[in-house]
């Protein structure tokens, strides 16, 4: 595979390590069921089968974080962006 | 003249290059140019190895890389390569090749018996036969089956020839140097577009390489030659032959294996053996050819029995005559080449059997050689020809494997009778006979065609061209799957011994799936994958069970197309290189001493320190630990994760990350650190010191400096992009040791620079300070202690690294300073019940650990809220404690299970288990950390720690893990 990385240019997949869902947004500590938002937001993950929002780090490149958006049936990867960026919008 | 079937002219062959080699210890003579196996044919040479279940005689039967009989072992001694196909090595003075899978000869083998038991050997007869008694399966059946099946054997010792990995980038890759391809790449390159044309073979030129075929009514091999001189004299294209594009993966990346130095006897020096590459290409050009087919009938597997096509190849290119007196066997006017190549160069055709007109061969006579063939005509008059050869002529299967590697189901055409290409990887075109174009002028027609797209949606401006003409050909034919013969085997798939009743099996025994019947008979299973067996295989299945072809379907392909060796994927990582060494900045000076080194993830750590030679580990260990307690001791402490941190919301940041508070922290002091992950489990510890009002220097665990940088990468860009900070890993930019014990600070002293003042006042217990030392050396020193003694932490530039220890070693030595190793470090952080590796195993919280308390609750942290899940707090959960064998006289074994005195060792019993043991040398017995449930409510308590592994069951109580100086007395002194 091939991942484009918003800040060195597109890198081969064995420069970057996954993580899983992005646009999980981590819940208030105070809110009243904080311990269940924090189990759901620690383990509870949509795991679909399409276009998904995924977290890698560019480990052996500039160590961004970053957001690419990618169909999990195709493999095809239609945008990345820094995750630094993405973090306004709402989870999709 | 020993190669008595040479042609007396001819071949693309050198023969002013005569060559030796030597095949099942005999010697022959071929020229340059020759593979093994078309030297072996030239010198009459028809039988190969035998087979892999029912060892049946075997010869050559392709030309090409789909061979699936001629297997030999190449080479020997460590360079000794199995189930190398004889079509495809290049002949070189002095190979060495040998049959294999026969015993104790080729031509008389012993395990040819297996043909006779075959009844027991058909399809599933592992599942069927070997089922019980079970305990049978392991000593008796496996071995017995072993010995019995096979193909070669590897090789035992190393691999003594290097290998490479390496990464290409071009527009467009061009698979396969036929007259498709060599028409694409002469059309994209011409355009400026960059190219990597490759070919699995020495030469380009594909088929016409073994069919005499005219191109504008020159003989074709004269354009071939042409094209190449253009393309090579060409600056944006690349040219890779022996080399085999092996995978297709996403985002057009293509695997490729070049054979840089299969084809010498020992590759050149600094040449690798071989070299495998990532191509990263824009667009794909798939003009891979096609493979001839054969036919299915009785004891179609005898040596001699060749594709049309390879025989031609063995004589056009070759010189070889692979026999004197021909059956040609075919169901198409293509298949009539052979009739001319072979009357052309001498041979007798004994017979052209057409099955268009009804005519069969029911079954081959002979043994290691095919004799004769019994025909059958439609009107059921049977006779016998006499013959040294048959040609069989089939039609053409694609060679369309790569099209399926990303999931691309081939097509069934009905009209070309054969599966197509069907959806393509993103990139990929086919071109020419792969894409059933099988007439020379429509591969070169479809190949310049492919090449001007590809180029074209590239950007590039196309010039025109003009496509060659090359004569008329007709392929259209009527196969012939199979003729039902009542006697002898008839092979679908060659390499496997799969046999049409087989298939006739899994279909009576509702194994009627496609993919059902590959696994239940192996079909296409074998190293070969079955290139001349699968559509055979899929037609019978399909006449079995009275369905047509395109409703069986078909099973599809996956890398690699050809075996890959292990050796190209691993390249130049392995054994030491399989990945970096890190030495600490004391290496040198340890190595010097004799020290005795460790593997700690990539650090080599100085284990312990031997005073004399032969000291072993417990004795210098418990020399070492009292050497430190008693005056002092200095080790290297460099490889522990250090990451810098700065901005005006580093405070916020690591409350944020640790479950204790960083921002009240004062400059100029240390705190220590307990990192969770979110799930609420401990992730990571260290110490953390504010060097400034906006600048801290935080230290990981060695093993955790990696991850916890990338941890603290994904709080900060993902969860809070919004803080001011910036940081980096400084782990080997600073070199850093620890000097512990009563006199510590006398030996300090002697160091620092004149204007420092390190008494207890100035910089008390966890103090730290950017100093100098020796003179202006800028060092930072911190009063912390993992030993529980008196102790600092000095660290310098790492160039400074080497001159520290050998400066303090010089400064202690009047104090008697040792150096201690990482046994003696991790007997006195035991003896402190500090926790470590083992209790920090991703399965404790705080709270296990004893550690509740530095978990702030005036704020929030990351993993704070789960780690208070009600479960977590259950008071029975294990926790934290010392452990004291009973008997000074016992030991300890890390990993034994706690258990109550007569209990029974079981799961439910156990109490948990112990995580960290050594020997004490200030309790003179083995101590221990371990979990144990209901912990701190059982001090003073004696149970039993039992280890099954190494049949121990030791009394032990359980106590404080603190072991030596409760108060830390020691600490502040």
């Amino acid at each position: 595979m091939r991942i484009p990385c918003p800040f060195c240019g597109e890198r081969d997949l064995q420069e970057y390590s996954f993580l899983g869902e992005a646009g999980l947004k981590r819940p208030d500590p105070k809110a009243d069921d904080a311990q269940q938002q924090f189990h759901d937001y620690v383990h509870i993950r949509k795991n679909k089968a399409g276009l998904t929002n995924e977290l890698w780090q560019h480990i052996h490149g500039c160590r961004s974080w970053i957001v690419v958006r990618r169909d999990t049936l195709t493999h095809e990867i239609f945008s990345s962006e820094f995750a630094s960026d993405t973090l306004k919008e709402p989870a999709k | 003249m020993s190669q008595i079937n040479r042609l007396a002219e001819g071949g693309l062959i050198n023969r002013s290059k005569p060559l030796n080699f030597s095949f099942d210890g005999k010697t022959y003579e071929g020229f340059e140019g020759d593979t093994l196996a078309s030297a072996l044919i030239a010198n009459g040479v028809s039988l190969f190895g035998r087979s892999f279940k029912y060892h049946r005689p075997r010869g050559v039967m392709t030309a090409g890389s789909e061979e699936p009989n001629a297997l030999v072992e190449l080479r020997t001694g460590n360079r000794l390569e199995p189930n190398s196909r004889a079509t495809t090595v290049e002949l070189f003075d002095g190979l060495v090749a040998n049959s294999q899978n026969r015993w104790p000869s080729l031509n008389f083998d012993l395990m040819s018996i297996n043909s006779l038991l075959s009844p027991f050997f058909t399809a599933g007869f592992y599942y069927k036969t070997f089922m019980w008694p079970a305990s049978f399966w392991e000593k008796l059946y496996e071995p017995a089956i072993r010995r019995a099946a096979g193909l070669g054997k590897p090789p035992e010792g190393f691999d003594p020839d290097h290998y490479e990995k390496s990464f290409a980038h071009c527009d467009v890759l061009v698979i396969g140097a036929g007259p498709a391809g060599l028409s694409a790449a002469l059309a994209a390159g011409r355009s400026g577009a960059r190219i990597i044309l490759s070919d699995e073979g020495p030469l380009l030129g594909g088929r016409l390489l073994s069919d005499n075929l005219f191109i504008n009514d020159m003989p074709a091999l004269d354009w071939v030659q042409k094209v190449t001189a253009e393309l090579e004299n060409l600056p944006n294209i690349k040219i890779l032959r022996r080399t085999t594009v092996f995978g297709v993966y996403d985002h057009g990346v293509y695997g490729a294996v070049e054979r840089v130095s299969d084809h010498l006897a020992v590759p050149n020096e600094f040449s690798p053996r071989q070299r495998s590459y990532r191509i990263i290409a824009k667009r794909a050009i798939l003009g891979s050819g096609a493979v001839e087919r054969t036919m299915v009938f009785g004891d179609n597997d005898r040596p001699g029995i060749m594709l049309g096509s390879a025989v031609r190849t063995y004589i056009n290119q070759y010189a070889a005559l692979p026999g004197k007196r021909a059956v040609v066997l075919i169901s198409s006017n293509d298949g009539l080449r052979t009739v001319d190549a072979l009357k052309n160069n001498g041979a007798q055709i004994e017979a052209i059997i057409d099955t268009r007109n009804g005519e069969m061969i029911q079954r081959a006579l002979g043994g290691k050689r095919v004799q004769a063939v019994q025909t059958i005509d439609k009107n059921g008059n049977i006779r016998i020809v006499e013959c040294d050869l048959v040609a069989v002529s089939n039609g053409w299967n694609p060679s369309l494997h790569l099209t399926c590697h990303l999931g691309g189901r081939p097509v069934w055409d009905e009209a070309k009778n054969a599966f197509l290409p069907g959806k393509l990887p993103t990139g990929l075109t086919v071109a020419g006979a792969a894409q059933g174009k099988f007439t020379l002028q429509e591969a070169l027609e479809d190949g310049s065609r492919a090449g001007n797209e590809a180029a074209e949606q590239l950007g590039y401006q196309v010039k025109s061209i003009e496509i060659p003409s090359a004569e008329p050909e007709v392929f259209a034919h009527q196969p012939t799957w199979r003729i039902k013969s009542t006697k002898g085997k008839s092979f679908v798939d060659f390499q496997h011994d799969v046999t049409d009743l087989d298939i006739e099996l899994a279909n009576r025994e509702g194994f009627k799936s496609v993919e059902h019947m590959k696994r239940y008979t192996t079909l296409g299973m074998a190293t070969d994958q079955g290139k001349t067996a699968n559509v055979a295989g899929l037609a019978i299945l399909g006449e079995v069970s009275n369905r047509t072809i395109p409703e069986v379907g078909t099973t599809i392909f996956r890398p690699p197309y050809t075996p890959v060796s292990l050796g190209a994927l691993a390249g130049h990582h392995i054994h030491r290189d399989f990945r970096p060494t890190r030495l600490t900045p004391s290496h040198q000076w340890a190595s010097e001493r004799g020290a005795v080194f460790m593997e700690t993830g990539l650090w080599m750590r100085a284990q312990y320190f031997p005073e004399y030679s032969g000291e072993n580990w417990l004795d210098a260990m418990i020399r070492e630990v009292k050497g430190t307690r008693e005056s002092v001791g200095v080790c290297d402490v460099s490889t522990l994760g250090k990451i810098d941190i700065q901005g005006k919301d580093a405070a916020i940041f690591l409350d944020r990350i640790y479950t204790g508070t960083f921002s009240t922290l004062p400059v100029g002091r240390v705190r220590y650190g307990l990192m969770m992950r979110e799930d609420g489990f401990v992730f990571d510890d260290g110490t953390t010191a504010r060097l400034g009002e906006h600048h801290y220097l935080t230290t990981t665990t060695t093993a955790g400096a990696a991850k916890v940088m990338a941890h603290l990468e994904f709080c900060h860009q993902v969860l809070w992009p919004e803080l001011n900070i910036a940081f980096t890993s400084v782990t080997e930019q600073w070199a850093q040791y620890s000097v512990a014990g009563p006199n510590a600070r006398a030996v300090l002293e002697k160091i620092v620079d004149p204007d420092i003042d390190i008494s207890n006042e100035q910089f008390p217990y966890m103090a730290c300070k950017s100093i100098t030392i020796c003179g202006k050396i800028p060092a930072r020193l911190f009063r912390i202690s993992f030993s529980g003694e008196l102790a600092y932490e000095i660290g310098v530039p790492n160039r400074y690294g080497d001159a520290l220890i050998r400066a303090l070693m010089d400064a202690g030595k009047s104090y008697g300073i040792i150096p201690y190793g990482l046994e003696a470090l991790s007997t006195m952080r035991i003896e402190k019940g500090h926790v470590a590796g083992g209790e920090l195993n991703g399965q404790t919280t705080p709270r296990d650990l004893g550690l509740s308390k530095m978990v702030s609750q005036k704020k929030d942290c990351i993993g704070k809220h789960m780690s208070e899940r009600p479960a977590l707090l259950e008071p029975e959960r294990p926790i934290l404690v010392g452990i004291k064998v009973k008997n000074t006289r016992s030991k300890l074994t890390g990993g034994a299970h706690f258990l109550d005195i007569g209990s029974q060792a079981s799961l439910d019993k156990d109490l948990g288990h112990l995580t960290s043991v050594t020997y004490s040398p200030n309790l003179n017995c083995w101590i221990g950390l371990g979990l144990l449930k209901n912990g701190r409510n059982r001090l003073g308590e004696t149970i039993r720690a039992v280890d099954f592994m190494r049949k121990t069951d030791v009394l032990v109580e359980v106590c404080d893990p603190v072991f030596l100086d409760v108060d830390g007395e020691r600490l502040r002194g």
